[in-house]
């Protein structure tokens, strides 16, 4: 399949952080078409695994993590007239929520409107301040009876979004952050079939990053990877944010290094962009990286990682938008590095 | 089970602190299981045989509390509190410390009630001098909340029901269980009020097949109280998350089917803020799928907690089932796979 | 001196690696096993024949800046690596990447603030670091995107017994670890000396999940703020008042009974201690405390005033004093006095 077009399935698919069934379904099917074996875990990662030629007991595991969570609704009660009051899972910022179209994930998916009281009713200080998400409701437009027979408090909600194709090689959805990085890792696993390569690659679509990397924390414990790798998207360069807070959109991938990358898996990945003509930007980050890779990296005794970031704008909404090149690069960055890898890289590793 | 509750909710036991409470515990299960251990975190674990697979049952030992940072000329103590305490519920309270020295908590004039902070606050234990103050206590003693329990009727209040009231249903489901379905490990757990500690290493220690927290949830039933479709007296209920954890969907779902088999009454709770043990079991190694049962409770963490005694009594119904029933669903498949 | 050697080293959290020059080549006489793991802690390896295996922890890193872009006029733009006080930062002397590039903080100067501006907190991004650049071309034959920076500060004494320089928080506890390590025991002992602390007590829980102890000794150089317009009960530890040792922090509750023992040794032997009287931030006890089926564990710290800032300062009886508990302490354990 092309890789637009699986990106495409993915996000519109639903996803919420700790309910990844559905879109874990979809990502298992396409990656069981490039992969030897497609497994799920007991918090639901999906983990690919494409072997490589390393032989013996313990041949190198390289584990990419690409969190196929998205953050949503949760309803938490039904009103006397069958209004739904919600929570959000995952940070959302509540102004972009205002006249939305939703789906909820009852019995059976309902479309419903995030409504407003219109503008002819408000004060002037009600139109100048934010509405509370607390404050909102979803409406549904059913009778109050029907509503209680098809939602349950609990129930997932979603923004009803397709995936928008803009000028160029840009295009815009909801849940980019971070479908497009299992996208990057699918790329990656087509990229791998032409290439040998002696490590195994240990493809995972990660649960529940949206509520503190839980997904990549479990399954990195029981892949024992060598390597972990975490994809990402990062904030792409727009007006009013400052230029050495973002990355720019279409130059290719984004590199993080600092605490929490290994040193030689940074420079390892630089130096394959470099030899394959690979155009990437580079940041530096003095701490946490807000990845699943710091949580990879105090796993167990420790995991070397690396970061990978595609630069995307407008995280967190229903618009995001990215360059489709920066995931094939990314995904071909990806496959290189992996080939790369032998076993004196990785015993290098540990000689700090 | 009412002697038991009062006898329970009064030992005292802040997190770091809970040797006493652990005996009360261990005193009433050791007639009923196969084996009692302490960990290095002082959980104490009780087993019961049933079967091959492992579940995990979390109730938390220990309470909210203050401990001593300070001693000033005057013998009046400064301090820090020990888990999630609000200023505003402290004045005028009374704690104890495990000595039996009661003390009473005040603060410093004020300009304005919004200046209330935790270290305008200070502890009067009747001293006049340091050296008095220290024949009774030392920097690093930890003093609990000192208050009666008291019985309503129907509603019970106490200091504590956070979480005791699951000991209580643990204990009491392990005194009436007469064929585990599995291996229970009864965890009476420590330190979950300073960031489920307990849990986290004692789920590392059993490697469980399946955790289950019991602990208690706020209510929206009380005048302009924040939403939370949550009432006293409506069941004991099955979580779907709270800020530590996503209930594992074939946990939860397991968990309302046995429920509905053995015709208890259950709500569905959605907690916004707030974490429980279960958090810390299901991110234990590999992944563990886990639950949660709550007892809704008001005024949580402060001196006066109050529960239904009816969602006490169908608790244990629901914690005795689940022990006796084997996994069902999806469930089953994560785990005999 | 090797505290004044551990002071001076440039060590941020993710660039431990010229402390973890020193303290080898300091211990090699000592120590016949290291180990190093994918984070770049440094663990020292004693192998004892009988008793409980004791994991003592100290942290290497310190906080400091990692440049993160650089001006078009060739000043650098920073951000902070781990928990800085902004307002310590200006007009101060820094070193910067692997060359040490010196460097100065700028501001604007006071003639040209207005009135206002001059109570406000100078904010990190008008902030600068100057290294006499003149474009940026010129800087970017000295100086990384990426490249970490800490503050050029000399140790020294202030008199006999008190001494001042950087990074005091946590290359003192470094220097007591050290010096316990040139000590024979029958027991196990493995000195880690670990990484990142100053970020999230990133490296102590990866040590301690592959050291697997029986129960842990956590080093700290810790908060002393006995200063005028600080209330006695803020104060958190006294300078000269002996080693503080914790009862709890942010991220953990020690062990009573070996606080018990610590107590019971230093009174025993007429060493002052003191308790650590304030709870807000954590250390690498949380983690190892947390680690595989749980870790018993206590903190002993040097108090040091003014840390995580560019110039610290501790007494060195204190110091003395730390490092003698610590010691009484092993032999007690390692005699088989105390057992847990």
């Amino acid at each position: 399949m092309d890789t637009k077009e699986f990106l495409k399935q993915i996000v519109e698919g639903t996803g919420v952080s700790g309910y990844e069934t559905p879109v874990a379904a979809l990502i298992s099917k396409t990656f069981a078409e490039v992969a030897d074996e497609v497994r799920t875990d007991v918090l639901g990662n999906v983990i690919a695994c494409k072997k490589g030629e390393g032989h013996g007991k313990d041949p190198i595991r390289i584990m990419v993590a690409s969190h196929m969570d998205e953050i949503g609704l949760m309803v938490t009660k039904i009103d006397e007239r069958g209004f739904l009051k919600f929570t959000q899972i995952g940070g959302i910022d509540q102004r972009t929520l205002v006249s939305q179209e939703v789906r909820v994930h009852g019995k059976k998916d309902l479309l419903g409107i995030i409504g407003m009281k219109p503008p002819h009713l408000l004060s002037p200080d009600e139109r100048n301040s934010a509405i509370k998400m607390q404050d909102m409701v979803i409406d549904l437009g059913l009778p109050l009876e029907e509503v209680k027979s098809l939602v349950s408090v609990g129930d997932m909600v979603t923004i009803n979004r397709n995936f928008i194709q803009l000028a160029g090689d840009f295009a815009a959805a909801k849940a980019m952050d971070d479908r497009a990085a299992v996208a990057v890792m699918y790329e990656c696993l087509k990229e791998l079939a032409k290439l040998r390569h002696c490590a195994d690659f240990y493809a995972v679509s990660t649960t529940q990053e949206e509520v503190g990397s839980r997904g990549a924390m479990v399954s990195t414990y029981h892949v024992e990877p060598h390597i972990g790798i975490a994809i990402d998207v990062c904030h792409g360069e727009m007006p009013g944010v400052p230029e050495q807070d973002t990355a720019p959109m279409g130059k290719g991938p984004n590199l993080a290094f600092g605490a929490n990358i290994h040193p030689k898996v940074y420079e390892r990945l630089v130096d394959v962009a470099k030899e394959n003509n690979i155009s990437y930007t580079i940041d530096p980050v003095p701490a946490g990286t807000g990845t699943d890779a710091w949580a990879m990296q105090v796993t167990r005794a420790g995991i070397p990682t690396g970061l990978i970031s595609i630069p995307l704008r407008y995280m967190h909404t229903s618009v995001e938008t990215l360059s489709l090149a920066d995931v094939k690069a990314s995904g071909k960055l990806l496959a290189l590095f992996i080939a790369s890898i032998d076993s004196k890289f990785v015993e290098g590793l540990l000689c700090y | 089970m009412k002697e038991l509750i009062k006898k329970v909710v009064e030992a005292y036991g802040p997190a770091g602190n809970e040797a006493k409470i652990r005996e009360v515990i261990t005193e009433e299960v050791s007639p009923y299981v196969d084996e009692i251990k302490v960990d290095a975190l002082g959980n104490l674990i009780a087993v019961k045989r049933g079967g091959e697979k492992k579940i995990m049952f979390a109730a938390h030992m220990d309470e909210i509390g203050v401990m001593v940072t300070h001693i000033d000329k005057h013998g009046f103590l400064r301090f820090y509190p020990v888990g999630g305490l609000s200023p505003l519920t402290l004045i005028g309270n009374r704690v104890i410390f495990e000595n039996g020295t009661v003390g009473v908590i005040s603060n410093e004039k004020l300009e304005a009630q919004k200046d209330l902070t935790l270290n305008k606050l200070f502890i009067d234990i009747g001293a006049d001098t340091k050296e008095q103050a220290l024949e009774k206590v030392n920097i690093g003693d930890v003093a609990a909340i000192n208050r009666e329990y008291v019985d309503l009727g129907k509603r019970l209040i106490s200091k504590a029901m956070d979480d005791r009231i699951a000991c209580v249903i643990l204990i009491e489901a392990l005194k009436k269980v007469t064929k585990p379905a599995y291996d229970i490990y009864a965890v009476f757990t420590t330190q979950e009020e300073v960031g489920l500690r307990g849990a986290r290493v004692a789920a590392y220690g059993i490697s469980p097949d399946l955790g289950i927290a019991i602990d208690v949830t706020r209510t929206g039933d009380t005048p302009e109280s924040a939403t939370m479709d949550v009432s006293l007296g409506k069941g004991p209920t099955v979580k779907i998350r709270d800020s530590s954890l996503l209930c594992t969907p074939s946990v939860r779902r397991y968990m309302e089917d046995v429920a509905k088999a053995n015709g208890i009454e259950y709500q569905l709770e959605v907690l916004e803020a707030g974490g429980t043990d279960a958090g810390a079991i299901q991110l234990t190694k590999g992944g563990i799928p886990a639950g949660v049962m709550s007892v809704p409770c008001r005024y949580i963490h402060t001196a006066s907690e109050m529960i239904d005694y009816n969602d006490v009594v169908n608790g244990v119904k629901l914690i005795t089932a689940i022990m006796e029933t084997e996994f069902t669903g999806a469930l089953s498949h994560y785990i005999t796979t | 001196m090797l505290l004044k050697k551990l002071s001076e080293a440039f060590g941020p959290s993710g660039l431990e690696g010229e402390v973890r020059n020193i303290l080898t080549e300091e211990l090699a006489p000592f120590v016949n096993e290291w180990t190093r793991d994918a984070l770049g802690n440094l663990i020292a390896v004693k192998p004892g024949t009988r008793g409980p295996k004791v994991m003592l922890a100290a942290h290497m890193d310190e906080c400091g800046l990692m440049i993160s872009s650089i001006d078009r006029s060739g000043l650098l733009c920073f951000r902070k690596v781990g928990g800085l006080d902004d307002r310590v930062l200006v007009s101060k002397y820094v070193v910067i990447g692997p060359k040490k590039i010196p460097g100065v903080i700028g501001a604007k100067a006071i003639h040209l603030q207005r009135p206002e501006e001059r109570t406000q907190v100078i904010p990190l991004n008008g902030l600068y670091i100057d290294i006499g650049a003149k474009s940026k071309e010129d800087a970017e034959r000295l100086i990384k995107l990426g490249d970490y920076a800490v503050f050029g500060t000399e140790f020294g004494h202030l008199s006999d017994t008190v001494v001042k320089g950087k990074a005091f928080d946590d290359r003192s506890g470094c220097a007591v670890l050290a010096e316990v390590l040139k000590e024979q025991y029958s027991m196990p002992i493995y000195g880690a000396f670990t990484v990142q602390e100053e970020i999230g007590l990133r490296g102590a829980g990866v040590a301690a999940y592959a050291i697997e102890p029986d129960l842990a000794i956590v080093l700290e150089g810790t908060t002393c703020s006995d200063l005028p317009g600080s209330l006695e009960h803020g104060f958190c530890t006294g300078m000269g008042e002996g080693p503080a040792i914790t009862a709890m922090d942010a991220s953990v509750i020690t062990d009573k009974r070996l606080v018990n023992e610590l107590l019971r040794l230093a009174k025993e032997n007429n060493i002052p201690v003191q308790f650590k009287r304030s709870i807000t931030g954590g250390s690498d006890a949380g983690r190892i405390n947390q680690t595989k089926a749980g870790v018993p564990v206590v903190v002993i710290s040097v108090p040091c005033r003014y840390i995580h800032s560019p110039v610290s300062m501790l007494s060195l009886v204190d110091f003395e004093n730390t490092i003698k508990l610590v010691k009484l302490f092993l032999e007690s354990i390692d005699k088989g006095g105390f057992a847990l």
